[in-house]
């Protein structure tokens, strides 16, 4: 009896870890495909606040959270083009262009979200996805509820994450792009067309932050929050060095970090005396810790930040 | 964008330029929003003049509100001249600590410091968020402090605006950081490390501990801005009392191209766009959000057009960003052309 109820709390909990873990691990498996092929992008915050604020507008004027999300990664594919254009073609600092994508969904999100939706106190309904039970593997006890009750989107995200790894080191393309952030000039050597490589990179990681977005505006929280993302983008950034460049490690990092999440909000509700704000800085916290525990042994791509420029030294 | 609200934007305008140079009380206004901005751009400055790249101002403004606070309210009955720089001082090492951390992370065990920077912002806020609600809390409903003694609150210095001391003190820190960093051996060791860690290495400069002392002063420099939003504006802590003075600071350092007159300038200029997009959102409905937005398309735009600029010779890479050392970058991947300048320069 009494393992029956520890059984369901664990199970309760892995499936909020799942849950809370989805934004990130979306949003860092784009973040997988820029680092790979050489470049920072710490935008992947503001991107994704414009995917969440896109994801609510398709949903309440087109009726159904799917048409949402398309817009949502529509916007982040828009976001992640004109990111490209400024680190690949005009080769401005990445650091520095990724800040200012940052500044503009923050300023865009809140501006856009009240010339759509007026001030109002009511807050606009959506509907927003339900969960789907995944026929008898959900059944699997403890570890079914948390990885087969989940909604849709985090089922996508799972079959991505396979996905990019299977492109990333299975494929020539996958090749090609890690080529191209270990040494570019070498890539370019053997005929791999450097900048369309970080540009599909830039494309690729930018649809996965605004479906990340997404997920977030109508899957975990269900609605549009001025900077709603608090942060899980640079947490996502983070999952990216942890898992050292690889999505399977980025998933790994991004469930630790759910969990951590998820074990805040449990904390919390048993009534644990340990004040509130202090449960909210865990996921932050974990986040350095776990970088300076691991990062000495990842290194990130030898060409990370470096634009490229093809006519060079002489 | 502001004409898909259903506002004129040449009267949107209007009130931005109103309220930010309109009379003497904007023109104050915009002084008192530069103060913070001056100190938050020295801050990011000051770590990209070390190859490093400090986007944790508004944490670090955050722990520098809150030693100052502290300061301010509990130590009692000692005079003006002493109490307001001892406040300021537990502002400035409150923010030092909160960039040394980071930094001394970043030297020792090369982890990057832009995420550290970040999330040490989220970990300050939400620890100011606990002592506002807790240990430092007023009696009463409110989360804030009690308000600071008298003698630690800044004087007015033009009367009846709200412009106050805090001016000459941002005057005094972009003197400062003229002085340190070009006038000491310290600042030379920042700058030769900025411009290319291995070379200043050869030359014998320790990387490590100048990094890690670089970011721990610019994180004092953004804690001087949360002790001056303390003691000359708000004279109390309160949760959220930064509009994003550490954010800005970003923009003003980029803008300002790290030198001080440039942060100055920015300040100001960044100042007069938060003062009069309060009074456009009070006149015309506009969100003050916005000025996010004309920041980024600053940013992009300064920043894109450093690098569109026509090179001279085709052969050097990073030739057209020649001023400004490439923060991060240029520290962590030297270019080889860069090591016989650097060593010139210290012979």
């Amino acid at each position: 009896m009494l393992d029956s109820v520890v059984l369901t709390t664990v199970s309760d909990f892995l499936q909020a870890a799942v849950r809370m873990a989805s934004p990130i691990f979306i949003a860092a498996v784009g973040l997988v495909f820029t680092g790979r092929s050489g470049i920072t992008n710490i935008g992947a915050e503001g991107t994704m606040l414009m995917g969440s604020l896109a994801a609510v507008i398709g949903a309440y004027f087109l009726g159904t959270p799917g048409a949402g999300l398309l817009v949502a990664m529509l916007v982040g594919l828009l976001v992640g083009l004109f990111f490209a254009y400024l680190v690949v073609s005009v080769k401005a600092d990445q650091i520095v262009m990724g800040m200012a994508i940052n500044l503009l969904g923050l300023g865009a999100t809140t501006t856009f979200f009240r010339i759509v939706f007026k001030i109002s106190t009511v807050p606009p309904q959506v509907t927003a996805f339900s969960p789907w039970e995944v026929p008898l593997l959900s059944r699997i006890p403890v570890l079914g509820p948390a990885f087969f009750v989940q909604i849709p989107v985090v089922y996508l995200g799972f079959v991505l994450v396979g996905v990019a790894y299977f492109v990333l080191f299975r494929t020539t393309w996958g090749l090609s792009v890690r080529a191209v952030g270990e040494h570019p000039r070498a890539a370019d050597t053997v005929g791999i067309n450097v900048l369309a490589v970080r540009y599909a990179c830039c494309l690729v990681d930018g649809l996965m932050a605004g479906l990340a977005g997404g997920y977030l505006s109508l899957g975990l929280l269900r609605g549009f929050t001025e900077n709603m993302v608090a942060g899980r983008g640079f947490i996502a950034l983070a999952a990216v060095t942890f898992g050292r460049w690889n999505p399977l490690g980025a998933l790994a990092a991004s469930l630790l970090f759910g969990a951590g999440d998820a074990l805040q909000l449990r904390l919390q509700a048993a009534g644990f005396h340990v004040p509130y704000q202090f449960m909210l800085m865990l996921p932050y916290v974990l986040t350095m810790v776990a970088l300076a525990g691991l990062v000495g042994k990842s290194r990130p791509p030898a060409a990370t930040g470096k634009p490229y420029e093809r006519a060079s030294q002489a | 964008m502001i004409a898909l609200m259903g506002v004129s934007p040449l009267r949107a305008y209007g009130y931005l330029l109103r309220g930010a140079f309109g009379d003497l009380n904007s023109v104050a206004e915009t002084l008192v929003k530069a103060i913070p901005l001056v100190f938050t751009g020295l801050s990011y400055a000051f770590a990209y003049r070390c190859g490093l790249i400090n986007i944790g101002a508004e944490g670090q403004l955050y722990m520098g509100g809150l030693a100052t606070a502290i300061v301010g309210v509990y130590v009692k009955g000692i005079p003006a001249l002493i109490h307001v720089p001892l406040a300021l001082t537990a502002g400035f090492l409150a923010g030092a600590l909160w960039g040394l951390i980071p930094g001394v992370l970043k030297a020792r065990l090369g982890v990057s410091e832009i995420i550290n920077t970040i999330m040490m912002t989220y970990i300050a806020q939400l620890f100011v968020g606990y002592m506002v609600t807790g240990p430092i809390k007023e009696p009463g409903y409110f989360p804030q402090t009690a308000l600071v003694e008298p003698s630690a609150m800044l004087p007015k210095i033009l009367p009846p605006t709200r412009l106050h001391l805090g001016l000459v003190f941002a005057l005094l820190a972009v003197a400062a950081f003229w002085v340190v960093l070009w006038g000491t051996p310290y600042g030379f060791a920042v700058r030769a490390v900025g411009l290319n860690a291995r070379a200043a290495e050869a030359a014998g400069i320790a990387p490590g501990p100048t990094m890690a002392s670089a970011l721990a002063v610019a994180g004092g420099f953004a804690g001087l801005a949360g002790s001056c939003e303390i003691l000359g504006v708000q004279f109390r802590l309160l949760q959220g009392f930064s509009p994003g003075f550490g954010w800005d600071g970003i923009a003003v350092g980029l803008l300002g191209q790290a030198t001080p007159l440039g942060v100055l300038a920015a300040a100001v200029f960044f100042g007069a766009l938060r003062a009069g997009g309060n009074v456009m959102q009070r006149g015309v409905g506009v969100p003050v959000a916005v000025i996010y937005v004309v920041q980024a398309i600053i940013i992009i735009v300064v920043v894109a057009s450093m690098y569109l600029q026509p090179r001279r010779g085709w052969g050097r890479p990073g030739a057209g960003r020649a001023r400004v050392p490439a923060a991060g970058v240029t520290a962590a991947n030297p270019g080889a052309e860069e090591v016989p300048r650097c060593l010139t320069v210290s012979c």
